[in-house]
């Protein structure tokens, strides 16, 4: 199953080095990652493959919104399936 | 793959415009609960509710989850008391509702829609004492909701039944009277009542239907009204293609949710409703809409052009994203649950008869409005009366949940509370249709009924 990480914020050092190490503790895969900083916000969306992941969804969501609150961001974690439903034909 | 820009627009719909799906709806057929002593009857409807939809709840929470979209409310609708209830000499309705609300709270839904009766031809012994039982089962109770269908197109409009109803949402009015007569917000009166709606407090479960199924409403007022700062100014083609093109996207929200709930309940998928509603948060309102349109505000000329403009290219947009649409699917338009449509009525410039005049073209009809307490029962009958008739006429679903607020009058306003909102009395016509009322009797049919 893909999932989609999104990561909101102000920019810091070391978000995106967390996040990843977050989730190669959890054997998660990362299949792309886009960011962009507009204004000095931080915006970053990764795709994710959890295939291989022994973690249940919902109890990585809730690790991954810990990791946001460390950081000062916020950090969402949804199945790929409602923006493929929502933007693909 | 998805992109970046897309995955930002979801996410905004769903944190800045209220994006949700409304509800998540079990439908569940009680009649296979029918037997003759009222004891047995209401302990297989207890048992069975609970049974089908014990996990309907951390199934809904979950997908929600998974998704990263709130899913506001999951429900239950039943078969209309009135028909599971037929074996029974005396079905004892009031205690049937208190076994309905028990089996909600045990499950955790916050309303259960279907302690209804459909009299439009005629009422049977059960569904008359249903009626009668109605001010007490409502008001005894906290999430049982109740609907009649009193008219349909085929069949006309059961006028001794709309005679009724006003004097029983009367003493329902005067029951809850200590709460701004809340109960009568849990009573919707029908003209071609749907099957398959998963809206209360109108919901039940049609006789046509299927043992259980999971019908799921969508919503996204704030969604549309966002979309369409983007076209401020521009012409209504562009204005349509606009609305079309958020319902479809809301829509397709609505379906993936329904198919993932009915995969993992084991129950098979109804319908998505692709109705708008509102509810009283700002940002969350049909009447912005109509501002965003180029209105003043709700109730001023040309809100019934917009809201027929609005509702059509809801259906367009939408009808492509679900396999199956059904229910009431439309805008609605509670005055109480939408701020926008509050403040114009308290204003003065959103009255009975505009409203009356919107429900021609939109989905539900005269919904969530409070009424002077001492407003006779037979103009709440007429009222009820007239709206009946412009369904069936109209060929349309239209619905009554009027609110005479006990001991309250022009001026003053009912708190009902949560998503139900408050509402400002609204004047009522003084003028007398009494003695109409009074000649009991049926509506015929309208001569466009005959098609066979």
């Amino acid at each position: 199953m893909k999932g989609i990480i999104t990561v909101v914020g102000q920019d810091k050092v070391g978000i995106i080095a967390e996040v990843c190490t977050f989730l190669s503790k959890n054997n998660i895969n990362i299949l792309d990652i886009s960011q962009s900083i507009t204004g000095g916000y931080f915006h970053m969306m990764m795709i994710v493959d959890m295939e291989s992941s022994n973690a249940v969804f919902h109890q990585v969501a809730a690790e991954l919104d810990k990791v946001g609150e460390k950081l000062g961001v916020q950090i969402r974690l949804q199945s790929e399936d409602i923006f493929q439903a929502m933007h693909r034909i | 793959m998805v992109n970046f820009h897309e995955v930002i627009e979801t996410n905004r719909m769903i944190q800045e415009a209220n994006l949700d799906v409304r509800t998540i709806t079990m439908g569940i057929s009680l009649l296979d609960c029918a037997h003759s002593d009222y004891k047995v009857f209401h302990q297989k409807v207890y048992d069975k509710i609970t049974r089908l939809a014990q996990n309907l709840i951390a199934t809904g929470d979950e997908i929600g989850n998974r998704f990263g979209i709130p899913i506001v409310n999951k429900r239950i609708s039943i078969t209309p008391a009135a028909i599971c209830a037929s074996a029974c000499d005396d079905p004892h309705f009031p205690e049937l509702a208190k076994t309905l609300d028990r089996a909600a709270k045990e499950v955790g839904v916050n309303f259960i829609g279907g302690f209804s009766a459909l009299v439009q031809n005629g009422m049977t012994k059960k569904d008359q004492m249903l009626i009668e039982s109605l001010p007490e089962a409502l008001s005894t109770t906290e999430r049982v909701c109740a609907s009649v269908n009193v008219g349909t197109s085929r069949s006309g409009i059961n006028m001794d039944a709309v005679r009724l109803l006003g004097e029983k949402i009367k003493e329902l009015s005067e029951r809850t009277g200590d709460q701004d007569s809340i109960g009568c917000a849990k009573l919707v009166v029908f003209c071609n009542a749907p099957d398959d709606n998963p809206f209360m407090a109108g919901a039940f479960h049609g006789v046509g239907e299927t043992d259980a199924v999971i019908n799921v409403g969508v919503s996204g007022p704030g969604v549309v009204k966002t979309a369409l700062q983007s076209v401020r100014g521009q012409n209504f083609e562009v204005l349509c293609e606009t609305i079309k093109k958020t319902a479809f996207k809301i829509t397709r929200v609505g379906q993936l949710v329904a198919q993932e709930a009915s995969k993992q309940l084991n129950v098979p998928f109804g319908i998505i409703d692709l109705s708008l509603a509102p509810t009283p948060a700002i940002g969350d309102s049909i009447a912005e809409i109509f501002q965003e349109m180029g209105l003043e505000c709700a109730g001023a000329p040309g809100t019934t052009a917009a809201l027929a403009m609005l509702n059509d290219q809801v259906k367009k947009g939408g009808l492509m994203a679900s396999s199956f649409v059904g229910g009431l699917s439309g805008a609605f338009i509670p005055v109480s649950e939408d701020h926008g449509m509050i403040e114009a009525a308290e204003a003065g410039l959103l009255t009975l008869e505009k409203l009356e005049a919107m429900t021609c073209v939109c989905s539900v009809g005269l919904d969530m409005i409070a009424v002077p307490g001492d407003t006779p029962a037979t103009t709440i009958s007429g009222i009820i009366a007239d709206e009946m008739a412009i369904g069936m006429i109209n060929s349309k679903t239209t619905a009554v949940r009027l609110i005479p607020v006990y001991g309250k009058g022009v001026g003053e306003k009912a708190e009902f509370g949560g998503l139900l909102g408050y509402a400002p009395i609204m004047p009522v016509n003084p003028a007398s249709c009494h003695d109409f009322i009074m000649r009991g009797g049926r509506i015929p049919a309208p001569v466009h009924s005959y098609k066979n």
